[in-house]
């Protein structure tokens, strides 16, 4: 098997006196997925940050082909190849989408200091790009960002990513405020992230997602890996309930029913707080 | 690119202040005559409007990258005081005046866009302080090198012809400034790759920051112009006047916002045009100067720049939506 693209090797990081992340040791190959799994205050963003170049770990290497890197700015993991794609897409509503496509490396036409913007140009590969991940609703680069579709603006974002020469994908919680339909949208393009070779990293709770383009779990508890295994290895239930940190719902539900059982059928009374 | 031109161009972002524009003109040719069409009164409100639009400029783009500027009413003081003061009071050669005065401008749109990138304090707040720190400053400095708050300055001709002197019908050799410089920024947001930076900054600052833009850089550079522009109308402005008074102008700080915003610029930053400005300026000086030529008493204008401000945003928001929600229609 060939060197995974990115893999980071005992990754601690304490904010001060709080230890947020301890000993993570995770791996992606070219053409995977890897889920990370976590609820809320996991440590999954800092896990990310990490990788994007944001924070620095306290210990640990990142290492990218076998060779170690540090990222001393987000602007350096993007050069190393690294995309981060976050969950409203993090491109500007009110751009269009020919010119928020290219920020930063607008396309030009003329000369000296009359070069100018070449819009035509900045358009037809924002659309063609798009497109190639199947997104055939957008055709017209002067529309703007604001007025595409959660799943479209995501599918923006991914694909720019590709175009610009991302080989490590990081998508923040994709699909979290995206209905059903255009959850699956981001899903089919996660796919074909996949499909091209990127090594990709998917962070979300929703476990059905998960499964349903992962082929690398990892479960974040407090701070640690607490699972790391392979598609098929484990059900959807085990998931979750992993990820709920040992208290299981299935638990939950047996002390429900055994309260039930002793108090006539009642369920057990709401205690606020 | 859309079938039907005209709805494209709703979407754009002068389309409120075109609209408004032509609604202004109607009202005071109905109210005041077409008296307010002939070349002398063009004069008189292209006028005023150059005076306006070649500081809302810089201040609207400022306010595309989420920023803000109230500094330029001392600024402008500040441009003509440091002429009339250089080469009037001292009798430097003229040329040494402007360079001082447009200088001074360069340092403090420095200061301004240092202290809001390093210490992340709102522009609002910084050019507030650097707005009253310059005019204290401008008037203490004027009383103490020459015990009066007026400074008078006798331009030579060159100079005269260059930035202070009527033309035909009381039109002022600024609006020949004014339409320069908005050709420049025209080219320079709006064509070439540059502008993006700025709609980029004002839209999603970390994004931009990620994307690679030296957005520090480019909200430093925007301040310059800023207060270099507010610097450089208050030169010409002495040189036409021939002399200054150390007073800021304070009603110029709301006035070019009103310019800006009715010009189609969102306040938060991420939308916006040149040419939106441009409009915006326009609209604005004639309802102050159309008010002359109706029977109203001219303590209404303001009434008529108020109402204008809240029509003027809540069209454009209209029209935002518009653009937002525009979807091509399947063939």
């Amino acid at each position: 098997m060939t060197a995974p693209i990115i893999e980071l090797r005992n990754i601690n990081k304490s904010f001060g006196p709080i230890d947020v992340l301890h000993d993570i040791n995770i791996k992606v190959h070219a053409g995977e997925v890897l889920c990370l799994l976590g609820d809320n205050g996991a440590g999954k963003s800092t896990l990310i940050k990490i990788l994007s170049g944001v924070h620095k770990p306290s210990s640990g290497s990142i290492l990218m082909d076998d060779a170690a890197v540090a990222f001393s700015t987000p602007r350096e993991a993007t050069d190393r190849g690294i995309a981060t794609v976050h969950q409203f897409g993090g491109t500007f509503p009110l751009m269009s989408i020919g010119r928020s496509f290219f920020v930063g490396v607008e396309p030009t036409k003329g000369w000296g200091p009359f070069r100018i913007f070449d819009r035509k140009k900045a358009n037809e590969i924002a659309v063609k790009a798009v497109r190639d991940f199947g997104i055939t609703r957008i055709d017209d680069g002067d529309r703007l960002v604001g007025g595409l579709s959660g799943g479209e603006r995501q599918s923006l974002a991914i694909a720019r990513a590709v175009h610009f020469g991302a080989r490590v994908l990081i998508l923040d919680e994709p699909t979290a405020a995206l209905g059903v339909k255009q959850a699956t949208h981001v899903l089919r393009i996660v796919n074909e992230a996949k499909k091209r070779g990127l090594a990709v990293i998917f962070i979300t709770h929703q476990v059905m997602h998960a499964m349903a383009v992962g082929d690398h779990f990892a479960v974040l508890i407090r701070g640690s890996v607490a699972a790391d295994f392979r598609k098929g290895e484990k059900s959807r239930e085990e998931i979750t309930d992993l990820m709920a940190g040992g208290e299981t719902i299935a638990d939950l539900e047996k002390e429900i029913e055994n309260y039930m059982a002793s108090h006539d059928g009642h369920p057990p009374p709401v205690t606020p707080g | 690119m859309t079938s039907m031109p005209l709805a494209s161009i709703f979407r754009r972002p002068e389309a409120g202040s075109l609209v408004g524009l032509l609604m202004v003109v109607a009202f005071f040719v109905v109210t005041g005559g077409v008296e307010f069409l002939y070349l002398s009164s063009v004069g008189s409100w292209l006028s005023r409007a150059a005076n306006l639009g070649i500081i809302a400029i810089p201040v609207g783009l400022l306010m595309i990258s989420g920023e803000l500027d109230l500094s330029v009413g001392s600024m402008i003081t500040a441009g003509s005081m440091i002429t009339a003061l250089v080469s009037g009071f001292y009798g430097l050669p003229i040329i040494v005046g402007i360079m001082a005065a447009l200088g001074f401008g360069i340092l403090v749109g420095m200061l301004n866009g240092y202290l809001v990138v390093r210490t992340h304090v709102p522009s609002f707040i910084v050019t507030l302080g650097t707005l009253f720190a310059v005019a204290g400053l401008l008037l203490g400095l004027n009383i103490v090198l020459t015990g009066t708050t007026t400074v008078t300055l006798m331009a030579p001709e060159l100079a005269k012809t260059l930035f202070g002197k009527y033309f035909g019908q009381g039109f002022q050799v600024l609006i020949i400034w004014w339409i320069v410089i908005t050709a420049a920024f025209v080219f320079f947001v709006h064509y070439s790759p540059y502008g993006n930076w700025i709609f980029a900054i004002g839209g999603d600052k970390v994004s931009a920051r990620n994307s690679g833009i030296p957005t520090e850089r480019m909200t430093i550079l925007l301040f310059v112009l800023s207060a270099v522009s507010a610097a450089f109308v208050g030169m010409s402005q002495a040189i036409l006047f021939q002399a200054v008074q150390a007073t800021p102008q304070m009603t110029l700080i709301f006035n070019t916002i009103i310019a800006v915003v009715v010009g189609g610029v969102l306040l938060t930053g991420g939308f916006g045009s040149v040419i939106g400005i441009f409009f915006g300026t326009i609209t604005f000086a004639v309802v102050t100067q159309g008010i002359y030529y109706t029977s109203f008493d001219q303590t209404w204008s303001n009434l008529i720049i108020g109402v204008l401000l809240l029509g003027a945003v809540l069209m454009n928001n209209t029209f935002r939506k518009m653009a937002l929600t525009y979807a091509p229609k399947k063939k």
